[in-house]
């Protein structure tokens, strides 16, 4: 007589979930309705966890945009409570000396950085940052010129915008009224605070925070466009001699002049920090992305589940046939996953698309791998949720059920 | 009754031994107040070979006693072997093979995944048994061919009629030749003459190997093609014949 159980099935176990797995995979995409239901709950949550966070990520960077286009000083020099880069705390002149006397800076040149008012040629008045570059080097130009070239500052009046703001906030008056606005471009004059300025140049730097123009000139003529006052000099702009690390050059700054001193990315980071601690934009795209992953998840999860439960009693028949809670739990899963992966590869690629469709507009945007990693986890998590709760219920039925009619 | 007749005398199977021996199988549903006692100590031989039916008045337990039977559902107490063993003494995992290998099922309902052609559902005990996919296609396909389907193996279950569908569940019960069978109400979906076609079908399917089959049904008109018929009434075995004749006269 047959009798005892065969020793090969132990090893069968992975054998048999491999085999399901086609099952499974017919199982969700034969029921059309609740396929497209999970898929659309895993790619809203998935979108607007990208789009949302794409957005964020790129207004925070703006943030720091200024410090990525000056490029190449080292270590930046500034009032110790200055918290972020447009928070402007004027240094006495004389502190360039005393920095350029600290053992280990290579160089170190005058930086000024203030808010400047433009009349325009209809009479209003824009506000704009002024930048003033040191006159023998300038350092911490633009980035990339359009028109014109950086050299040319050295002329007499002489100013460099930016294109966004020469082609918006600055630009002139339509020739014949309804017609489009006239961009400034070189050879125009402007007027700084009553001083007269030519433009000399069109450059193109990273968008900034706030959205004002940037005009670019020297340093000494920066002070006489800024409204007069005590003190002038915002940044002292550092390169460390070759070979010393400049957290160590700023630490010495620190001690032997009382200033702050931070390298390149610790300013980024102090300024991205400002922002995110003493304004509603984390809160504001923390709520999208919480709304977006909560609802997502309610979706996905109430979908997933509906399809389980009406597929309960084929899981039934299953179990009652021989397939295992190991592979059973394994079809849902895999169910799970697919659907994710799919519903993911939507959200990710809409927003994608929506992003590069808006690179030419005033939209901050940029999507790192970083958040890819990030809404792949939510997605992750979402649909590990929603099968848990299948899982369970697929775990604990018995298979007596399919005798039921 | 003279081509009946010889379909429902005790086959000498009681040398080839014994399928199923239950003694003293007791299952109580729920507890306290509401507790039923759906079993109420089955005394039960199915023999090896041949086709058991299993009657009696709505809710005396048949249900119940094929589930436990088939290791679908634990027993309270009592003795329940098939082929020499205990489902009880089994691990979930071992059990859930052991159905796999040596039970079919035949529901009311079919029970036929949809979103599968009917030679997928027929070809999953098999590919559960290690049969490699194109293998388990072609012999699945050999079964519908010979239940008269060979035509529809591509189609979904749905656009099969109830007879049809249920001629898909029974291959698909015996196409990994398990040694015991055990169908729930196989007809009663189905109307007289489709019904009689599908226990013509079973039938065939015990003769032929061997196999034990136990058909619960309400359905006196396929008494006929019983072996023995057990009959149940609140939660016992109460009589067991060998012709309808013997359970309600002639
Ligand atoms: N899951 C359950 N929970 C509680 N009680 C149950 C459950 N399943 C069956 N019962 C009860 O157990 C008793 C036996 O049920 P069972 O389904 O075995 O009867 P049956 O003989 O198959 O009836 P029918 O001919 O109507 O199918 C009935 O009283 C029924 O109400
Ligand atoms: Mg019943």
């Amino acid at each position: 007589m047959w009798c005892g159980s065969n020793p090969v099935w132990s090893s069968k176990g992975k054998e048999q979930a491999r085999r399901m797995n086609l099952i499974a995979l017919k199982m969700i995409f034969g029921d059309r309705a609740k396929f497209f239901g999970i898929v659309m709950g895993v790619t809203l949550a998935s979108l607007v966890i990208t789009q949302q966070g794409a957005i964020f990520i790129g207004l925070m960077s703006r943030t720091f945009g200024f410090i990525s286009d000056a490029g190449f000083p080292d270590v930046w020099v500034m009032d110790r409570k200055v918290q972020f880069i447009d928070d402007v705390k004027p240094l006495q002149d004389t502190k360039l000396y005393e920095v350029r006397g600290v053992e280990g800076v290579a160089w170190a040149v005058p930086l000024y950085k203030g808010m400047i008012r433009a009349r325009l040629e209809n009479g209003q008045f824009q506000n704009c940052n002024l930048i003033g570059l040191d006159d023998a080097t300038l350092v911490a130009g633009p980035p990339e010129m359009v028109l014109g070239r950086l050299e040319d500052l050295r002329r007499a009046d002489s100013v460099i915008i930016d294109v966004i703001g020469a082609e918006d906030k600055l630009a002139r008056p339509p020739a014949t009224p309804g017609g489009p606005r006239i961009p400034l471009t070189v050879g125009d004059s402007l007027e700084l605070n009553d001083h007269r300025a030519i433009v000399v140049g069109i450059c193109k730097g990273s968008r900034t925070f706030q959205s004002q123009p940037n005009v670019y000139t020297t340093y000494s003529r920066a002070t006489t466009f800024a409204p007069r006052e005590r003190k002038l000099l915002t940044f002292v702009l550092v390169k460390a001699a070759p070979g010393l690390d400049p957290e160590v050059l700023c630490d010495r700054i620190v001690r032997t002049t009382g200033l702050a001193a931070y390298t390149r990315d610790q300013f980024k980071w102090l300024t991205v920090s400002y922002f995110l601690k003493y304004t509603g934009i984390p809160i504001n795209f923390g709520i999208a992305v919480f709304l977006g992953f909560t609802i997502g998840t309610v979706i996905t999860g109430f979908m997933f589940y509906s399809f389980t439960i009406d597929n309960l009693r084929f899981f039934g028949t299953l179990k009652a046939m021989g397939v295992t809670n190991g592979s059973l739990m394994r079809m849902v899963l895999l169910q799970a996953f697919v659907v994710g992966n799919i519903g993911f590869g939507l959200g990710v690629g809409v927003a994608s698309v929506f992003g590069s469709s808006m690179k030419e507009s005033q939209l901050a945007f940029k999507l790192p791998w970083q958040l890819l990693i990030v809404s792949g986890a939510a997605v992750t998590v979402i649909c590990v949720a929603s099968a848990m709760l299948s899982m369970r219920r697929v775990f604990i039925l018995e298979p007596a059920v399919v005798f039921k009619g | 009754m003279t081509s009946a007749a010889s379909a429902i005398e005790v086959r000498p199977g009681t040398g080839e031994g014994v399928a199923v021996r239950c003694r003293g199988v007791t299952k109580t549903y729920g507890s306290g107040g509401s507790a039923v006692r759906a079993l109420r100590g089955i005394d039960l031989d199915v023999r090896a070979g041949e086709l058991l039916m299993l009657v009696g008045p709505s809710g005396c337990g048949k249900t119940t006693l094929i589930s436990v039977v088939a290791g679908v559902l634990d027993r309270d107490g009592g003795e329940c072997e098939v082929f020499g063993a205990d489902f009880e003494k089994m691990g979930s995992t071992e059990r859930t093979r052991y159905r796999g290998k040596n039970i079919g099922f035949v529901f009311q309902s079919f029970n036929l995944i949809p979103t599968l052609t009917i030679t997928e559902n027929v070809a999953v005990p098999l590919l559960l048994n290690g049969v490699p996919r194109k293998a388990a296609l072609a012999r699945s396909r050999e079964i519908l061919t010979q239940v008269g389907l060979g035509d529809r193996t591509g189609e979904a279950p749905q656009r099969l009629s109830g007879g049809q569908q249920q001629r898909v569940a029974i291959s698909r019960a015996l196409v990994h030749e398990p040694k015991l069978i055990v169908c729930d109400e196989p007809t009663s979906a189905l109307d007289h003459e489709t019904g009689h076609k599908v226990m013509e079908l079973l039938r065939g399917v015990a003769m032929g190997s061997g196999r034990s089959l136990i058909v619960v049904t309400h359905d006196n008109r396929i008494f006929e093609f019983a072996d023995r018929i057990a009959h149940m009434d609140d939660g016992r075995v109460d009589r067991i014949v060998t012709s309808a004749k013997d359970l309600y006269g002639d």
